[in-house]
């Protein structure tokens, strides 16, 4: 694939297949340190904590919290950034 | 060395005069020169107080050394050194003068053993940010000036509260407090907004973006760690400052996702760091204080880090913004892999500064058994690896091809950058070196298997949270309204409102005090004018007739 855009750019990072070799190491990658659990003893401090791959579904969950609470909260409180302008 | 005692904040502030004197290379070695020297003598100050004098019948101590004063006057000292080196190129005398005045006084307050001398300084700190702020030049004039309203708001509670602190114990040391009288309330509110607490966070977004490309890496440093300082020092274990951290993280997050301007983005973020801070200083173990000290630390380097690789992408590319950026990586990759270190160090990446650093807050939250604080602190530590770990490099350096072909900026401005993204990864390798600094001995382990392993679970997961969300993620050229709104758009937006209903009022009055007026010169008119009453001529015989009735009433007067 030589397909060079107008401008001469065609950097390996942005090319698509290797953006989809990145998805398949980044996910081989997350199933590594998921089944490293077994591997490694955690001393749960609250129960739920001890739950398999805890850290893992607990940070994604609560990153789609987070992102879906900041989507609702920028339909109220947004502006166009020239708001305080003139 | 007890006969030495030149306090070193003094050295940064007499450099910071000295700035505009000198040019070249004798300003270069100033900059440079001046935070190592005020380095070497902040570790020749001994334990205890060093120099003190009797003002008023209260003991002044203006230098008092202890390890929680080193600690922080140390990373200033660095910090002041990275943000001169960073500013070699910086033409503005006045900002880099004012810049290390500012720093000087940080130095200030963290020796200072009394509260007066924490007043003084404090309050030279924020006349020397407010110029910093100002010589950002254009919106930066305005900005300046409600955030130096903000901080003289901050000064006189916090004047009020040592007032009358010291009028009830009759002393001026500054020791650990409870908020437990009026006095100590006021002064813990004039401390919490320098660091940014709610309601009046919004002061650091509103100014720190507006400064220069390099004003914002000073910025960034002094005011919020100066008050966590006072704040670990005056404050430990205050319960409220759990609650106001955790506001504080949350509100950081949440604001920096919906940011498009990467300098608010990072100011966002410098609030949501200073929140895990307060909230350790909350818990008040002494696990959860060293990690505050720790985080306040490491916090100052990356957030140096990622704080001038958006100025080096202002400075080359004059954008700040989301929308406009993106993939710099091809022509600046200096700068990315350098605010990629740094974003890896927020994110509390394993083999990074904030690894071993800030996971001391949570692990404080554990032992105490406050499952209240702990899962909220994880979970900010996920949205820490979103808003700034993922998108500030990702937006600026990767997403679309903006077109924008800088190179990456001068020799000085790489090198600072390259020296502390090294602090970042050199203190994440070798942790001992940060906590011999410590105020107390440290037994925390840091990389044991299972921290190692769920951290770099958290960590992934939540990149992967990022991309799989990158739709709601996408910037729009927008701002999200704050606390800010209260003193910029609300008095605009009642003379809005008023300006309808005003503007029928206001034309109903000038309208009937037009035909008042009207009425008024008319009767004047008809009384004087032309064919007045009172304007006609008179007869002579009606005066003299007038002369002899008032004769005859004085004689008839007389005779009586």
């Amino acid at each position: 694939m030589a397909k060079v855009k107008p401008n001469g750019d065609d950097h390996w990072l942005v090319r698509p297949e290797s953006i989809r070799l990145l998805w398949w190491l980044f996910i081989a990658v997350l199933a590594v340190t998921v089944l490293s659990d077994f591997a490694v003893e955690h001393k749960p401090k609250f129960g739920i904590d001890g739950i398999f791959g805890f850290a893992a579904w607990f940070g994604l969950l609560s990153c789609i919290a987070l992102v879906a609470f900041a989507k609702a909260l920028g339909a109220i409180l947004k502006r166009s950034d020239t708001y305080y302008d003139g | 060395m007890a006969d030495f005692v030149i306090p070193p904040g003094l050295v940064l502030i007499a450099a910071g005069l000295l700035v505009p004197m000198v040019q070249g290379r004798a300003r270069s070695v100033l900059l440079l020169g001046a935070p190592l020297l005020t380095l070497w003598l902040i570790w020749q100050v001994p334990d205890g107080i060093v120099l003190s004098f009797e003002f008023m019948g209260y003991v002044i101590a203006p230098l008092e050394g202890d390890a929680l004063s080193r600690l922080f006057a140390t990373i200033f000292a660095i910090m002041a050194f990275g943000g001169g080196l960073f500013s070699l190129n910086q033409d503005e005398p006045t900002e880099l003068s004012a810049a290390f005045i500012y720093a000087g006084s940080a130095v200030g307050v963290a020796f200072a053993g009394d509260l007066i001398t924490v007043f003084v300084f404090w309050e030279i700190m924020a006349v020397g940010s407010t110029v910093v702020v100002w010589c950002g030049g254009g919106k930066a004039q305005k900005a300046g000036l409600r955030y130096a309203a903000i901080h003289l708001l901050g000064g006189v509670l916090l004047m009020a509260g040592i007032a009358g602190e010291i009028g009830a114990t009759g002393s001026a040391e500054f020791r650990a407090m409870q908020p437990d009288s009026i006095a100590r309330w006021l002064i813990l509110v004039g401390f919490l907004i320098n660091a940014g607490a709610p309601p009046l966070s919004a002061w650091l977004p509103d100014a720190y973006p507006e400064a220069s490309w390099s004003g914002m890496v000073f910025l960034g440093a002094f005011t919020t760690k100066t008050a966590v300082y006072v704040l670990l020092r005056g404050f430990p274990g205050t319960e409220l400052l759990i609650y106001v951290g955790l506001y504080m993280v949350f509100y950081g997050i949440v604001y920096a996702f919906l940011e498009n301007d990467i300098r608010r983005l990072l100011a966002y973020a410098i609030v949501s760091q200073a929140g895990f801070m307060v909230s350790g200083i909350g818990i008040g173990s002494e696990i959860a204080l060293n990690g505050a000290a720790a985080h306040a630390f490491v916090s100052i380097i990356y957030m140096a880090v990622l704080v001038m690789s958006a100025g080096s992408v202002l400075y080359m590319t004059g954008k700040r913004k989301c929308t406009e950026l993106g993939g710099l990586f091809r022509t600046m990759p200096l700068t990315c892999v350098c605010a990629i270190v740094g974003a890896l160090s927020i994110s509390s990446f394993p083999l990074t500064a904030g690894f071993v650093a800030k996971s001391m807050i949570p692990q404080g939250a554990a032992d105490a058994h406050m499952a209240v604080l702990w899962f909220p602190l994880v979970a900010a530590s996920a949205g820490t690896v979103l808003h700034a770990g993922i998108k500030f490099p990702w937006f600026v350096f990767f997403q679309k091809d903006s077109g924008l072909r800088p190179d990456d900026p001068p020799w000085n401005m790489r090198a600072a950058m390259v020296l502390f993204a090294f602090f970042c990864i050199a203190l994440g390798v070798f942790p001992g070196v940060l906590y011999a600094l410590l105020p107390t001995p440290v037994s925390y382990v840091p990389y044991t298997g299972s921290h190692v392993v769920s951290q770099l679970q958290l960590l992934l997961f939540s990149g992967l949270a990022f991309f799989l969300m990158l739709g709601w993620l996408k910037r729009t050229m927008t701002i999200t309204l704050d606390f800010d709104w209260f003193y910029r758009g609300l008095g605009r937006a009642l003379q809005y409102e008023f300006q309808i209903k005003g503007s029928a009022a206001w034309a109903a009055f000038a309208d009937r005090t037009y035909r008042a007026v009207v009425r008024f010169l008319e009767t004047v008119y008809r009384h004087h004018g032309p064919q007045g009453i009172l304007a006609r001529t008179w007869p002579t015989g009606s005066m003299a007739f007038w002369v002899t009735f008032l004769l005859g009433a004085y004689l008839i007067a007389y005779y009586l």
